[in-house]
């Protein structure tokens, strides 16, 4: 747009400047909120690495002071004792199936949504949109009694087959909406050339939702990975099958002021979900636009 | 034990995916049994079939049998009609959860979109933009366990351990129990809301904004708007149905605020809110009955949102 503005040539610098002077509220507001929202993780960071008589004596920002005095026996300490290295695998063993199965299993219905004639296939989609906000506590208790009727209480597959349920309205809506915008005519050459909806779904439909499938495989992990609430609830009595935020919990609850210990519990279990977030913001971002906006 | 994990992973890895795809693959082959003129019909079910069956049994029948657990006394044995509710509403502890849980709803949803609105427009005027966006959106990627513990540490009494009481002091204050005090500790746990949350609305409304087009707001500049009259006479009508958006996702969770009450004051000095009531209910006073009319009060309380939601899918249908 600055080529409109050259009736003025003479006031070109003066704006210039005045520009550049106002700027600063807003370089200095935007400098201010990230260092607001980047201290309180650096904190927890910086004291994960310092020996535990300076954590519990001197604030973290005297970790920069020579000599410095950083050690990993924090994390040696707990990945050993109070069960941090088992649930991280126990969270590994939890997240990977609770990502796969419900993103499966909603892939087909999603196919069927935006690709079959069925009676009632509006109302069912409707129904799905209203089950995307139901609390998981006005669902968890009969779960609970569920699980303990069959006996899977305490194990993984009560944990997987809890989330799948969960997660399922989000990943339905989701894929059906990206499903519903490939193109017709697509469909319609494959069955030409003999194929069937199984063929079209594995060899079309599948491959060329993968955007789609990786944003929904990143928020579903991060989500699962990050739970507290069904885990607590189906597994939380059962530390050998307990993933990482009911330890933490746990720990937060009984070793309050250890900070050297809990602050590296806690990266421990941030350092996952951070990578996947650095490596694949792009994806993770675009899972969030999809579900709250039309996709 | 290191067997076991191994065949446990790869139960994991290989075993519930290979499972999935079977069941696809054996869909075709069921379809084969039935006459050529019923598959058409058949098939959309058996597709719809897996997920059907897990939001029937995990979604669908848990939240009506809640209901009927509502109506029960504690141990769900005889049915006490709405006693479980009125006797709720005698106690002061499910006003004070009521009335934190408003608290939440007010400024959780109303500084987080504030907030995140602000970002989202003063970042698109800078050429660093993607670096604040990624700072202000890293809590969305830790749990809110991480960050009550993060945040346990901020807080921290000693201006010696504490950020926020060694800031306190700096700045000439006195060191405060900041989790102690009601209604105090509600806002502080607010914060960590915030400060978690904040990244998810200024990615959509960001996102939002760039959809805005730019010759619109530079037409207004030139006309000489200012970049307030801008914001409220451009940016913020058109940004509106995102708002929505945004505003109704943040509105659920904070009402099934849960994680960071647990982990931070465990509902203690007042700090109790509708979702750790229920906790609380069911497994500290092993009431299922009351837990329950918690859960149905809670799932009340989201209805409208669910009708918003389920309004605006069909509007988007009609356009499709």
């Amino acid at each position: 747009m600055t080529t409109l503005r050259t009736m003025d040539d003479s006031d070109a610098p003066a704006a210039l400047e005045r520009r550049w002077w106002s700027r600063v509220p807003l370089h200095a507001v935007l400098v201010i909120v990230s260092l607001i929202w980047l201290v309180p993780t650096i904190a927890l960071l910086v004291s994960s690495f310092r020996p535990a008589s300076d954590v519990n004596t001197s604030g973290w920002w005297n970790a920069f002071q020579l000599p410095f005095g950083f050690t990993i026996d924090n994390y040696a300490d707990v990945l050993s004792s109070n069960n941090v290295g088992q649930s991280f695998l126990n969270s590994l063993f939890i997240s990977i199936p609770a990502t796969v199965i419900p993103i499966m299993v909603a892939a087909f219905a999603a196919y069927a949504f935006a690709w079959m004639e069925f009676p009632g296939r509006n109302a069912l989609f409707i129904l799905v949109v209203a089950l995307l906000v139901v609390p998981l506590q006005s669902a968890l208790i009969p779960v609970l009694q569920l699980t303990t009727t069959v006996g899977l209480t305490g194990t993984f597959p009560a944990v997987w087959l809890a989330h799948t349920g969960f997660g399922l309205p989000f990943a339905i809506f989701l894929l059906r909406n990206f499903f519903g915008a490939l193109p017709k005519e697509m469909f319609e050459s494959a069955y030409l050339d003999g194929a069937s909806p199984t063929t079209a779904f594995f060899r079309l439909v599948l491959p060329l939702s993968v955007p789609a499938i990786a944003s929904l495989v990143i928020f579903q992990f991060m989500w699962v990975w990050n739970d507290l609430l069904v885990a607590l609830i189906l597994v939380g009595g059962f530390p050998k099958v307990a993933p990482l935020t009911v330890t933490i919990a746990n720990m937060a609850g009984t070793l309050g002021q250890s900070w050297h210990l809990l602050t590296a519990a806690a990266f421990v279990s941030m350092v996952l979900p951070l990578i996947v977030f650095f490596s694949l913001q792009r994806y993770f971002v675009r899972g969030i636009l999809g579900g709250s906006i039309k996709g | 034990m290191d067997f076991g994990i191994a065949i446990l992973a790869v139960i994991v890895v290989v075993g519930v995916p290979s499972i999935t795809v079977l069941y696809a693959l054996a869909t075709e082959r069921v379809l084969q049994l039935v006459p050529v003129r019923r598959r058409a019909g058949l098939r959309p079910w058996l597709w719809l079939l897996p997920g059907f069956a897990f939001l029937i049994v995990f979604l669908v029948y848990p939240t009506v049998y809640t209901i009927v657990l509502s109506l029960m006394d504690r141990r769900s044995k005889s049915f006490v009609g709405f006693d479980n509710f009125l006797e709720l509403f005698g106690q002061d502890k499910f006003w004070q959860a009521i009335g934190n849980s408003a608290l939440w709803l007010v400024f959780f949803t109303g500084i987080t979109l504030a907030f995140g609105l602000l970002i989202a427009v003063l970042t698109d005027r800078v050429r660093y933009e993607t670096a604040v966006k990624a700072l202000v959106f890293i809590p969305m990627a830790v749990s809110f366990v991480a960050a009550g513990v993060i945040w346990n540490f901020m807080y921290a009494f000693n201006p010696e351990i504490g950020t926020v009481n060694a800031a306190t002091v700096a700045l000439g204050g006195e060191p405060q129990p900041w989790l102690f005090e009601w209604p105090r500790n509600t806002f502080m746990l607010i914060i960590v809301g915030i400060w978690m949350w904040v990244g998810f609305a200024m990615v959509i409304l960001s996102a939002g904004l760039k959809g805005i087009s730019a010759e619109l707001l530079e037409a207004a500049r030139i006309d000489g708007a200012t970049e307030i009259q801008v914001f409220r006479r451009i940016i913020l009508p058109l940004l509106a149905p995102t708002i929505a958006v945004v505003g109704t996702t943040i509105v659920i969770v904070a009402l099934k605020t849960f994680d960071i009450v647990y982990v931070m004051t465990g509902g203690q000095f007042d700090t109790q809110v509708i979702g750790t009531l229920f906790y609380q209910e069911r497994f500290t006073n092993r009431d299922a009955g009351t837990a329950a009319a918690v859960a149905v009060l809670l799932l009340l309380t989201i209805i409208p949102v669910m009708i918003v939601n389920i309004r605006r899918q069909q509007a988007q249908e009609a356009t499709r």
